[in-house]
């Protein structure tokens, strides 16, 4: 019996090795992201997107270079900054050289740092890091490095281009600032303070405010003094329960100015909102969903829904990652060299078939997009999110946002 | 002084559906010895129910269903694990209803997935019942209020007032002697486990619309039921009632107003050091009450275990 098992298990273990020989062609780009435990949705979902991407916009067209394919290969870091260094080894160990990863800026900055020092210690294995969704400004500035791309906006480019669209509108002359006490929310608040004091001088700040991160059972207080500061707009990070929870509060106790935010939409929230959040949600992001940017994004859309009816494109960036990376590596010719590919990524000019042409910064390697405000409704959308029938229709539109924003960055290259 | 009047509204609210968990929670523990961790799994399981029930048929036969459901489940939960679990002694039991808990939550993932769901106010209760200058009262707010007080005083009335309710006493003091009387002492257990269940079912039915529907509603307020029956005392209805309200509304006042640690402790006459940035307190000096709103109820639960161990209306003296 026992010289059974072992003949089995020696024969699986033969075929693993002879099916990964066989795949060795492969491009993998390792995802790092929670696939378990409470942001597990939010992984999941990314996942799906880009396992999407590769084979509808690189596999299915025959591949890269001499035809090899691109694969997604999935690692579950719980979330954990120190769950995700060890990921990122078994990935380097298993030759994949390329890394994407974007929920929680603590692990992208733990990432960024270990992957700097791996480079410089083992420059046969070298390894790019595709940050696909952390914003925090610190990763494209003072943590900045030449092995790392953000695809999304940072955190200051997004409120640069939402107190663009603040600034515009006269009837607003108090806002609110809410958000989640760390430090993503501070940075949040501290960004609107400072944008909204140089751009609109006579805006007054009549709150700022953070509340504990996932404890909150009832914002109704929070809603409250809201309401009663006379605010005529709230900016808020949350995202998650939080999100659902402080815009259910403040529209159900009488609150009916616009609530801008960063993160209210797919992920059952758009549904949980429902009609209550008819034309008072509004949500800076890029890409243009509804209306739909291109014929070819229409199509894509589509191909995703049919594969995946209950899941939503709230990330279309991963698009873009996907595409610039095909791009980057077509053009290198190489998809091992990855000096060369991040030469060709940096100062890439690329078209997004999510609307508009972005832009590779090359001295601190942010992606450089236009920036939509969307507001929450049910009319003119092509593409829903959750099934609910409402989605995010695009209201003003803030081309290649904050192209000259300043850095602290000093790349150093190789 | 209006806001108060708003606060006193909002605390009430709160309060009254942490009665709802609690009164549950108090009732099987005063009966059974048993500290049911699964307790908000139940309100959870409540809210995913009538979640289900309303897509098919509206949220008035899910607030009828879903309840009863969430208490045929506790029932059997009693009668095919705690029971054959008790004979082993209270730390098995904790440890089975801790289990029970991960279990529900996982379950519910795995059914409904993690993502919120859409379960909302129904249409005709969605609007301003009124509004107190500018800050307006949905109407659902005064439904539950309506609903929780009715549950309290039908409770009441059946515990103090009912022949049921004299056994379920007897039987809670002296069970051994209700049951020599010829009383199904088990079967009495079962019921009250089932009920309590049900009524975590009915809160989780009604704070769902408007606290959300998702897998960690039941950690959110996991803990802080157990606060409230040790502060009210435990297997006191009473004192359950007592103790959520406080709760309710302590916290919500501490989060409506900005009261800052350093006015306070000026007003008791300590003066704010010259140079707060180097101070080792300078970050007790900087708190304000929305920020500790949610740990004062522990506070209370500590002050009440030192001063009154048996809680505000607790009668156990051992």
């Amino acid at each position: 019996m026992k010289s059974i098992t072992k003949l089995g298990a020696v024969s699986a273990l033969s075929l693993i090795i002879g099916a990964s020989a066989a795949f060795a062609e492969n491009i993998k780009i390792a995802f790092i992201d929670p696939l378990s435990g409470p942001f597990a949705s939010t992984g999941t979902n990314g996942l799906h997107q880009f396992e999407f991407a590769a084979d509808y916009m690189v596999n299915e067209k025959g591949g890269l270079l001499d035809g090899q394919k691109m694969e997604i290969v999935a690692f579950d870091n719980k979330i954990s900054p120190k769950e995700s260094l060890i990921q990122l080894q078994v990935a380097i160990d298993q030759g994949i050289r390329y890394i994407a990863q974007g929920n929680s800026s603590g692990v992208a900055n733990a990432l960024t740092e270990a992957i700097d020092k791996h480079n410089k210690r083992n420059p046969d294995t070298r390894v790019l890091f595709l940050n696909y969704a952390a914003v925090d400004p610190a990763l494209t500035n003072d943590k900045c490095n030449f092995w790392h791309f953000r695809f999304d906006a940072n955190a200051d480019i997004k409120m640069d281009a939402l107190t663009d669209v603040i600034a515009k509108d006269e009837s607003i002359k108090k806002v609110y600032l809410i958000g989640q006490d760390y430090s993503f929310g501070k940075a949040v608040a501290a960004a609107a303070n400072d944008m909204l004091g140089k751009k609109r001088p006579d805006i007054e700040i009549v709150g700022d405010e953070l509340h504990p991160i996932g404890k909150v059972k009832d914002f109704t207080p929070y809603a409250r003094k809201i309401v009663s500061s006379g605010a005529d707009a709230v900016i808020t990070g949350n995202w998650g329960a939080d999100m659902l929870g402080l815009g259910k509060a403040i529209i159900d106790n009488g609150f009916t100015g616009p609530i801008y935010t960063y993160y209210a939409a797919g992920s059952g929230i758009t549904g949980a909102f429902g009609e209550s959040g008819k034309g008072k949600i509004r949500l800076i992001s890029q890409g243009g969903i509804n209306p739909i940017a291109t014929e070819e994004a229409r199509a894509t859309y589509e191909a995703f829904k049919v594969k995946y009816p209950e899941g939503n494109i709230d990330q279309s960036r991963i698009f873009n990652v996907i595409g610039m990376l095909a791009e980057a590596i077509t053009e290198a010719g190489t998809a091992t060299d990855v000096v060369a590919v991040a030469s060709k990524l940096e100062n890439m000019e690329y078209e997004s078939m999510w609307g508009g042409k972005v832009f590779m910064r090359p001295q601190d390697h942010q992606l450089i997009q236009d920036m939509n405000v969307g507001v929450h409704t049910n009319e003119n959308i092509d593409f829903d999110y959750d099934n609910s029938g409402f989605g995010v229709f695009t209201e003003s539109t803030v081309k290649m946002a904050s192209m000259d924003i300043p850095t602290t960055c000093e790349m150093k290259r190789p | 002084m209006d806001l108060i009047l708003v606060n006193i509204i909002d605390g009430l609210v709160t309060g009254l559906l942490l009665f709802m968990l609690s009164a549950g929670l108090t009732l099987i523990f005063s009966m059974m010895g048993v500290l049911n961790f699964a307790h908000a799994s139940f309100y959870m399981l409540g809210a995913y129910f009538a979640y289900q029930i309303s897509i098919a048929l509206g949220f008035w036969m899910g607030l009828l269903i879903a309840p009863l459901i969430v208490g045929v489940l506790g029932a059997g939960v009693e009668r095919y694990g705690l029971r054959r679990v008790h004979q082993y002694g209270h730390v098995p039991e904790l440890i089975f209803t801790f289990g029970l808990a991960l279990l529900i939550e996982e379950l519910v993932q795995f059914i409904w997935g993690k993502n919120q769901m859409p379960y909302s106010v129904p249409e005709v209760l969605d609007f301003t019942a009124f509004a107190i200058s500018g800050n307006s009262i949905p109407a659902y707010k005064v439904f539950m209020i309506f609903t929780s007080v009715a549950i309290f005083i039908g409770l009441l009335y059946v515990l103090t007032k009912t022949r049921v309710g004299m056994i379920i006493q007897a039987a809670l003091s002296y069970p051994r002697t209700v049951e020599a009387l010829g009383h199904n002492v088990p079967l009495i257990f079962m019921g009250v486990f089932g009920v309590g269940t049900a009524l975590a079912g009915v809160a989780g039915v009604i704070a769902g619309p408007v606290l959300g529907t998702f897998p960690g509603m039941a950690f959110v307020l996991g803990s802080i039921v157990f606060v409230t029956i040790v502060i009210g005392g435990l297997g006191s209805l009473w004192g359950a009632l007592a103790a959520s309200l406080l709760i309710g509304w302590i916290t919500t006042f501490a989060k409506s107003y900005n009261i800052e640690m350093k006015s306070v402790l000026n007003g008791i006459g300590i003066s704010t050091p010259d140079n707060l940035d180097e101070s080792i307190f300078r970050d007790l000096w900087s708190i304000t009450s929305p920020q500790i709103a949610d740990i004062l109820p522990y506070i209370l639960m500590v002050l009440i275990l030192i001063f009154r161990p048996a809680g505000l209306f607790g009668k156990r003296s051992s």
